[in-house]
């Protein structure tokens, strides 16, 4: 593929990146990634990533817009406002960056489409909101041998992860079963700063175009989190659990399932 | 005389920075290693700032010759990664 001129002003300020360059800047548009989630994480990573020139991107979602989302899912306008989110992020998307191919897939991501669904992309991102989907979409891309990104936000606090096939721990290993319904935060409990999700949700997208080219170092065997009160990010350097029942030499879950959905899990997230 | 010989050239009088270097850099990058582009290229900032970036690239500088019409062509040999 080779740039018109209108790509290469489009792309200038990567291109002279010594660590994108040219060939970087093609890998991007030849880069598929998979955004589940178009909420708080989904929607600043979506824009950069569209921004970026990624070739194709994937959003699965199947909410509709509402009020109380415009707080933090900036890819969403108020004229949004029941429009599935899907439409409203790819709208936007294309917007940016028409170079760039958007599939909106207005589904809830489940044990019976996660295979299908992730198997069209190099990278995926995990922007859900609710433990249930994170375990599904961690078991799902260690079986296919996918690398992703996992993050969380809640209150003033976000944490991520990046997951690559062989090297450190999945999100089981580090979590290993979701939490007890008792220790899961209530819906008084589960406020979230607006901008955390595009502090957390654009260090998903930098995951994403770093992995695609192959600039420096992935976030691997290291949870990062950031703490907005006090102001501090923290590497948190963490092992392989050995008998990982997914990413372990004998793991017990060979297909993605389905643990049963949760009142008000994570809401904010 | 010349003691290269020009494989390919791309005029970069048409855009400004940093344009100028993108459109420079692309055109090395279709080039083999060791092989010589002639950029045409605009005097003041063009002239001032293309060749020094393409230096930090660590490509080779052969010349920066006048063309005597507000124009000059920096000679580049590409450097392999």
């Amino acid at each position: 593929m080779a740039f018109s001129d209108d790509q290469l002003e489009r792309y200038s300020r990567h291109i002279i990146l010594k660590e994108i360059g040219v060939r970087g800047q093609k890998r991007i548009g030849e880069g598929r990634v998979l955004i589940v989630g178009a909420g708080g994480l989904g929607a600043p990573a979506a824009l950069y990533l569209a921004a970026a020139g990624v070739g194709v991107i994937g959003v699965a979602d199947a909410d509709a817009v509402e009020l109380s989302n415009l707080q933090r899912q900036i890819i969403h306008s108020t004229p949004d406002v029941g429009k599935p989110k899907v439409q409203s992020a790819g709208e936007k998307m294309k917007a940016i960056n028409p170079d760039v191919a958007v599939n909106e897939h207005h589904v809830f991501v489940n044990a019976g489409n996660v295979m299908e669904l992730i198997s069209g992309y190099d990278f995926v991102i995990d922007g859900t909101d609710n433990f249930s989907a994170k375990f599904l979409i961690t078991d799902a891309c260690v079986i296919a041998g996918k690398p992703f990104s996992y993050a969380g936000i809640i209150r003033f606090q976000g944490q991520l992860m990046t997951y690559v096939p062989g090297e450190g721990p999945c999100y089981r290993c580090v979590f290993v079963d979701p939490p007890p319904p008792d220790a899961v935060p209530t819906c008084s409990q589960a406020g979230v700063i607006g901008a955390m999700g595009g502090v957390i949700g654009s260090l998903q997208a930098m995951e994403a175009v770093k992995f695609i080219t192959g600039a420096g170092k992935l976030l691997t065997g290291t949870m990062l989190t950031y703490d907005a009160l006090a102001m501090k990010f923290q590497s948190v350097p963490l092992p392989k659990r050995p008998d990982c029942a997914v990413c372990g030499p004998s793991p017990s879950i060979l297909h993605p399932f389905d643990y049963a959905a949760r009142v008000c899990e994570g809401i904010a997230l | 005389m010349n003691d290269y010989a020009i494989d390919d050239s791309v005029d970069i009088t048409d855009v400004v920075c940093p344009v100028t270097f993108v459109k420079a850099k692309v055109a090395i990058d279709e080039m083999e290693d060791g092989q010589i582009l002639s950029i045409r290229m605009n005097d003041g900032e063009p002239a001032q700032n293309v060749p020094r970036s393409i230096k930090d690239e660590g490509h080779r500088i052969l010349r920066l010759k006048d063309n005597e019409d507000g124009t000059y062509s920096l000679i580049v040999q590409k450097r392999g990664d």
